[in-house]
């Protein structure tokens, strides 16, 4: 009976503490972009303005929701749905501890990218369900953006898969024991990064809803709870890409004294405050910057770090 | 091995039911006041001008392709990597001839002018 009961609390648990903590992080996003521009950020409702994320909830949840009816119905409900599910899914393969796991895949790491690049389907559909300009235009720009950075992220990996020798993440992170991954493979760190932030559609790439020019891109007509669904999947989609950043390159819940899970979770916290920090520092790119920095740049790059991982094993150097 | 996906099932059956959730709460709770300037498509402010069914910069279509033809190649890459250390110099050697005809896709697609943005 053991062998069920404990995989279902760890689904369930999996899932209650990412979805608290997506909507906290909405709190911790505000209160540090802030303190890095000199203003105090919500500190009225609750202690340290704390319960501003429940207030938040109520108030979103009973906002007109609104379909419009020039817009395609089924899908347009249905979008924001999928980026959450997507993201959720990924986290399947995430080892936060030696025990704590849903579920262990030999082929973890490409579950991951094939996961968390179904989210471009959710943006790209929003976009062009909605009927109008503005997200149209959003959603294109997403989806080529997104699939654009795929290419590279899944490139700026196969550094570490070489080195662990496994698409395992468990062993990944096993293989990390002597050295963290990010000192051997700094450039792929970078790289990942990077390529984070653009699939995440953070600030310096997040040309598909530039305020500016596109009032809310992809999301323009949505309003209410489908319009809250869009912001807990980025932030589900920022924990994803700081817990893989640690497993792939900081050595997951590796570290002294604590115990695994804490250090998973303050690594991972470094990583998210590290995503508010480049929101609050970074301009936003010109849509043509941004591919010709990653096709002409990024591309190149990450092959030739390929090359040299490959270079420097056959020497003996890991 | 088929048994190790359950628990991937079981996620994808309680996210979904999330998800759902949320949406079916959303239309339970949420009020409706419609008027007819509300019904518009949003436009900052005035009637819009043409439907959002018109064409677009072909530059995205090229983007698509690109992305298909370098995504294909990455997973020809991807079980390499796995057994990189039994394959030693034969392995090596492959992919360097891999990867440079990789980048002479890459700079044809570079001079016909593909990556421009204009």
């Amino acid at each position: 009976m053991e062998h069920i009961i404990k995989p279902i609390l760890i689904i369930v648990g999996v899932l209650l503490v990412l979805l608290t903590l997506a909507a906290g992080l909405i709190w911790v996003e505000r209160r540090l972009l802030g303190l890095w521009q000199d203003r105090y950020g919500p500190n009225r409702v609750g202690p340290l303005g704390l319960m501003q994320v429940l207030a938040d909830m109520i108030k979103i949840f009973t906002k007109e929701d609104w379909i419009p009816p020039f817009a395609d119905k089924w899908v347009f409900v249905l979008a924001p749905a999928i980026i959450m599910v997507a993201v959720l899914l990924s986290f399947a393969v995430i080892p936060f501890a030696p025990e704590i796991f849903v579920v262990n895949l030999n082929v973890g790491l490409l579950f991951v990218l094939a996961m968390s690049s179904l989210s471009v389907y959710s943006i790209a559909l929003a976009g062009w369900s909605s009927e109008n300009k503005y997200s149209l235009i959003g959603g294109l720009r997403a989806a080529a953006q997104m699939v654009s950075y795929e290419v590279f992220m899944g490139l700026s990996l196969m550094g570490v898969v070489m080195l662990a020798g496994s698409f395992n993440l468990r062993d990944i992170v096993e293989a990390q024991k002597d050295i963290w991954f990010c000192i051997p493979q700094l450039p792929g760190f970078l790289i990942f990064f990077i390529a984070g932030l653009a699939e995440t559609r953070r600030i310096p790439f997040d040309l598909p809803e530039a305020e500016n020019e596109l009032v809310a891109g992809f999301h323009t007509e949505y309003s209410g709870m489908k319009f809250g669904m869009f912001f807990v999947g980025e932030y589900l989609g920022i924990i994803l890409i700081s817990a893989l950043t640690v497993v792939l390159f900081f050595g997951g819940w590796l570290g002294p004294v604590l115990p695994p899970v804490l250090w998973f979770f303050v690594k991972t916290f470094f990583f998210i405050c590290m995503f508010i920090l480049v929101r609050a520092t970074f301009p936003r790119l010109r849509y043509d910057q941004l591919m010709a920095f990653g096709w002409k740049v990024m591309l190149p790059v990450s092959l030739l770090n390929l090359v040299v991982v490959g270079t420097v094993i056959l020497a003996g150097g890991f | 091995m088929i048994n190790s996906y359950l628990p991937v099932l079981v996620i994808l059956l309680v996210s979904a039911f999330i998800g759902l959730a949320i949406i079916v709460l959303s239309t339970v709770l949420a009020r409706r006041n419609p008027t007819p300037v509300k019904l518009m498509p949003y436009e900052c402010g005035m009637d819009p001008i043409g439907g959002a069914r018109r064409r677009f910069s072909v530059r995205f279509f090229v983007m698509g392709m690109l992305f298909i033809v370098f995504d294909i190649e990455l997973i020809f890459l991807f079980p390499w990597t796995t057994v990189y250390d039994k394959l030693h110099f034969f392995g090596f050697v492959e992919m360097l001839v891999f990867v440079l005809i990789l980048l002479v896709g890459l700079v044809y697609v570079w001079k016909k002018g593909a990556l421009e943005w204009e």
